[in-house]
């Protein structure tokens, strides 16, 4: 079974992304802010993919994504950003603090399949 | 109110005609729903009205419109990866070093749509190539349907065009931001020649390629017309070039002058037996 962190402030986008990966086979795992993520990761043990959030209360995304490419224990986790942040800067600065891969709010099914698969994570 | 069987075969067989592309008699509703479209675009009644117009009046340029309407223009950024994958890890490098002479590098892609597949494989060149600006390197893009060709010129695509397919890193370094569109840089532009080119026409002004990509256009084809097309091709393509077609394409069978070649989960075309 493959497993996913979804980092994320917004109930509802949790349980949209979590519809979709489950529907991909992945089991999931739900956090509400970057601090709750790292702390989900830990708990976790290992994960394939992570998708993040950018604007959350506490710690957000991009401090999230340069904490988790600190660690070495987490070389092999894949980043997705998931955010409303549609900027070219933002999309660099994303990639330059280690995410993978970068998802525009709003969103379809078919995208999120898409970037997974483009990560060798789905079809 | 639905289409007569008068007014489909009429369509079917102009279509056919134009396009080559088959329409079974299944297809009622397709042709309803895409010609009712056309005729609310066009200010024109209904489709019965449009349809007599192109075969009772004659209008030529609204019987181009009809045939057009009846295209599938479905295409995506990298569409299947897989082929593309072959063409960065295989064809490109393998080309670029028995090129290198010469540095002159030619794609055709034979049915364009919108875009995403020519500029696609400019993203891969332009980041294969050692030095572009030294190269004579060419993707002409082709395409029966004026439409399609003049929005891949414009080269403007929705977030959601954008999110298919195409890989973060490559966006932001092929692509910039208008307005709440991506935009593909001119440098990529640049690269790509559009025409219009009616396969199922006597073909002319094409020059010889190293690769060939004629992808998810053939299934609309009956036999005859596939075969003419491949072998018309053969003569497009250099003796070491490469042909790729769609997933569910092949040209196996045919009893043409190519063999295949494996490249890990896909495969391509070269000329000889
Ligand atoms: C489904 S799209 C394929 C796009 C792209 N090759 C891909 O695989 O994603 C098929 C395209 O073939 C074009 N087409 C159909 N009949 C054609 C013909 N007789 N000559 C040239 N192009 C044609 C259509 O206009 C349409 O844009």
């Amino acid at each position: 079974m493959k497993r996913a962190l979804i980092v994320d402030d917004s109930r509802t986008m949790r349980m949209i992304l979590t519809k979709y990966l489950r529907a991909l086979g992945f089991e999931i795992k739900q956090a509400g802010n970057g601090l709750e993520g790292l702390k989900a990761l830990e708990e976790m043990e290992w994960a394939d993919v992570a998708l993040v959030d950018w604007n959350m209360p506490g710690m957000n995304g991009i401090e999230f994504v340069h904490s988790v490419r600190a660690q070495e224990k987490y070389s092999e986790l894949r980043i997705m950003m998931v955010t409303s942040e549609t900027d070219v800067e933002r999309m660099l600065q994303a990639l330059e603090a280690g995410a993978d891969e970068y998802v525009m709010k709003p969103f379809t099914q078919e995208i999120i399949q898409d970037k997974l698969s483009l990560l060798g994570l789905a079809a | 109110m639905s289409i007569t069987k008068q007014d489909f075969n009429f369509v079917r067989d102009v279509v056919r005609s134009r396009s080559a592309i088959l329409l079974d008699d299944n297809k009622g509703y397709l042709v309803e729903m895409r010609l009712s479209a056309l005729a609310q675009k066009e200010g024109i009644d209904d489709v019965q009205t449009l349809i007599s117009t192109v075969r009772d009046k004659g209008n030529i340029s609204l019987r181009e419109l009809m045939v057009e309407a009846m295209t599938t223009n479905e295409t995506s950024f990298f569409r299947d990866r897989h082929p593309f994958d072959a063409m960065r890890d295989t064809i490109l490098p393998e080309l670029i070093e028995k090129r290198a002479a010469t540095r002159s590098l030619k794609i055709w892609c034979g049915a364009a749509s919108t875009g995403q597949e020519p500029y696609s494989l400019a993203i891969l060149l332009r980041d294969s190539l050692p030095h572009p600006s030294l190269w004579d390197s060419k993707i002409i893009a082709t395409d029966i349907s004026p439409e399609v060709l003049g929005k891949a010129e414009r080269g403007l695509y929705t977030q959601h065009e954008v999110g298919r397919g195409l890989p973060a890193a490559m966006l932001v370094k092929h692509f910039k931001r208008t307005g709440l569109e991506w935009e593909v840089k001119d440098e990529l532009k640049a690269m790509v020649d559009y025409r219009r080119f009616n396969l199922v026409e006597p073909w002319m002004g094409l020059p010889k390629f190293d690769i060939i990509f004629m992808r998810n256009v053939l299934i609309y084809f009956d036999t005859d017309v596939k075969k003419q097309i491949l072998t018309n091709a053969l003569k497009y393509l250099a003796p070491d070039g490469y042909l790729f077609l769609g997933g569910s394409e092949t040209l196996l069978g045919l009893g043409l002058d190519y063999h295949r070649v494996n490249l890990g989960p896909v495969s391509a075309y070269c000329p000889g037996a």
